[in-house]
């Protein structure tokens, strides 16, 4: 068996002592101040809120061994194997600037730890038991950097953002959709005109909201039919590529089987599932049968926020996110920094750049606390969905940029003339912001100048701003990043 | 019929065509001329004109390029693309002129 050289390879010796012992006792290799993490071990910042009374030193040693080879009490078949070879490692402590209670901890852990290719492993070791332990009040994964080793043992999205760009046929700019809505109620046969409306009105994708999956008012198998009759009905008129995102989010994996199958049947592009909901082995399961059926697979995040909201306790967005690009999905919603969801900006932004970019430097004014490298896997199209509309479009192409997902929902079918004038409207104002920036206008200082001037060929993107002039989203974030020391 | 990018908008002027072929050269990108004389939203290789112009530096020659497509086939659709061969892919496509 190959040996592997630790920094704080400490030898096992003497007899086994019964007890208590703490966590960053010397030895015990879970606190290594100033350990040079190894280029194939899997970095993570916590930030920890430890109990009163209990240290630094030893709270930030206690997360690095509950989560993974250490427990509560020594035990005396810790003899029997070489602990250093095991260990997470507590190297680096930082402070919180302004918040004496928390402090962020880096932990390395070794490769071993971990199998290849299962995001179950990997998040029951990491984000396991060590959220309950007592010395620590609260605690939360802030960011984690996966090494290109375990990362290749991973699938990825099935296409990615410039294969969907080549299967879509949509080049130069962001893509158009909306969720279709109301959410729930509508029968199949209604439900496929909404999609119709929107589609043939200009928008490239139309959606299923998350808990849409067959309900006795709309079964799924109606759903997609009706649904792919309009979507077939819209690309024959407008002579573009449409698609809808079939939710095949299911009960069991079977039968998630058997509606992505019927999807792929009908020719549907695109199917979608609530990848938190379902569980990562499922949506695991699901992205690999995408990339083998040549389906394009959409994510939607829903109860994300049970995990992610809390500025003290539970797992950042960025990581949820970055695990959903590992994992492998084409799109994922993310913020849309103007609209009625949280996210904070230039975090927001940050996430956009490690579900896109090949290679993202660690910036703590985003949040990133690891470089990460993504090995020539490929990006993700992020979705900015919720509360925006027609007047946000300028500043969310000189956000984002061309490879997003704009998505209005009510922004759509909103419009006082229906879904189809609301889709145009959004089309018209989306290409009079590109042909704008690529002619080297000020998106941000012009946005409605460009807009203005649009509505005079526009009757639909006039009526829609005059629909939408005066909302605005303007409420506090919860989870702020804070200043950078 | 609508397709690509540009579709939502008024025919674009020559002026306007020129602007964007100028952002295509900016970005270092390569510049491309297809045309076909149907619109089939499932046919992703109309024929090329000549093949793309990767040497091409000034706006004037790819405009001269759109001329003499246009010119030898009235009848077509006609777009311009743009490469990225960095990224392997195109970045920019939109449909310059209808028949």
């Amino acid at each position: 068996m190959g040996k592997v050289n630790h920094a704080n390879n400490v030898k096992n010796s003497g007899s086994f002592a019964a007890g208590v012992r703490d966590y960053s006792e010397e030895g015990r290799h879970y606190y290594s101040p100033g350990y040079t993490p190894r280029e194939e071990e899997v970095l993570a910042a916590f930030r920890i809120t430890p109990q009163p009374g209990v240290s630094r030193e030893e709270a930030a040693a206690a997360v690095a061994a509950e989560s993974s080879s250490g427990t509560w009490t020594t035990v005396w078949s810790d003899l029997l194997t070489d602990q250093a070879r095991y260990a997470g490692r507590t190297y680096r402590i930082e402070s919180v600037p302004g918040n004496e209670d928390q402090f962020i901890a880096y932990i390395a852990y070794p490769l071993d730890l971990f199998e290849e290719g299962s995001m179950a492993n990997l998040m029951s070791s990491i984000v396991g038991n060590v959220f309950g332990f007592k010395a620590v009040r609260a605690l939360r994964l802030e960011d984690i950097r996966i090494p290109g080793i375990l990362l290749k043992t991973f699938q990825g999205p099935p296409h990615g953002i410039q294969v969907e760009r080549d299967r879509l046929n949509k080049y130069g700019r962001p893509l158009l959709g909306a969720t279709m809505k109301p959410k729930l109620g509508l029968s199949a046969k209604n439900y496929g005109r909404v999609v119709y409306e929107a589609l043939r009105g200009g928008l490239d994708l139309t959606k299923d909201d998350e808990n849409i999956t067959s309900q006795p008012f709309m079964r799924w198998y109606d759903r997609f039919s009706f649904v792919m009759e309009g979507v077939k009905k819209a690309e024959a008129e407008t002579g573009e590529r449409k698609g809808h995102y079939l939710n095949v989010t299911a009960g069991d994996m079977e039968e998630m089987y058997r509606r992505a199958e019927l999807a792929k049947k009908l020719e549907s592009p695109i199917i979608m599932v609530d990848y938190l909901t379902v569980g990562f082995t499922a949506f695991t399961s699901l992205s690999k049968w995408c990339r083998e059926n040549g389906m394009l697979l959409h994510i939607h995040r829903a109860m994300h926020a049970v995990m992610d909201r809390q500025p003290n306790h539970g797992i950042h967005w960025r990581v949820l996110a970055k695990w959903c690009r590992v994992v492998g999905g084409d799109h994922v919603h993310n913020g849309t920094v103007v609209g009625k969801l949280e996210g904070d900006r230039a975090s927001t932004i940050g996430i956009n750049d490690l579900l896109r970019e090949d290679s993202i430097k660690a910036d703590k004014s985003r949040g990133i606390y690891f470089d990460q490298d993504w090995h020539a896997m490929p990006g993700m199209f992020p979705v900015a969905s919720g509360g925006i509309h027609v007047w946000h479009i300028p500043e969310l192409l000189h956000i984002f940029g061309d490879d997003v997902i704009l998505q209005f929902g009510g922004g759509t079918l909103g419009h006082p003339w229906g879904s189809a004038a609301g889709a145009t409207a959004n089309r018209v104002a989306l290409e009079a912001s590109v042909l704008a920036r690529n002619e080297g206008r000020d998106l941000l200082a012009e946005g409605s100048e460009i807009l203005k001037e649009a509505a005079r060929f526009s009757p639909e993107l006039k009526k829609a701003l005059e629909t939408w002039q005066d909302i605005r989203f303007d409420f506090d974030t919860v989870d702020k990043l804070e200043p950078v020391q | 019929m609508r397709t690509e990018t540009f579709s939502y908008l008024p025919q674009l002027t020559t002026e306007q065509i020129k602007k964007q072929v100028a952002y295509i050269l900016k970005n270092g990108w390569i510049p491309g001329i297809e045309f076909s004389r149907e619109i089939d939203p499932y046919n992703s290789f109309w024929s090329y004109w000549k093949l793309p112009f990767f040497n091409a530096e000034r706006v004037d020659e790819v405009m001269q390029e759109l001329d003499a497509c246009r010119e030898a086939n009235p009848d077509a659709y006609i777009r311009l693309t743009g490469y990225d061969n960095i990224r392997q892919g195109q970045v920019l496509s939109f449909v310059a002129y209808r028949p």
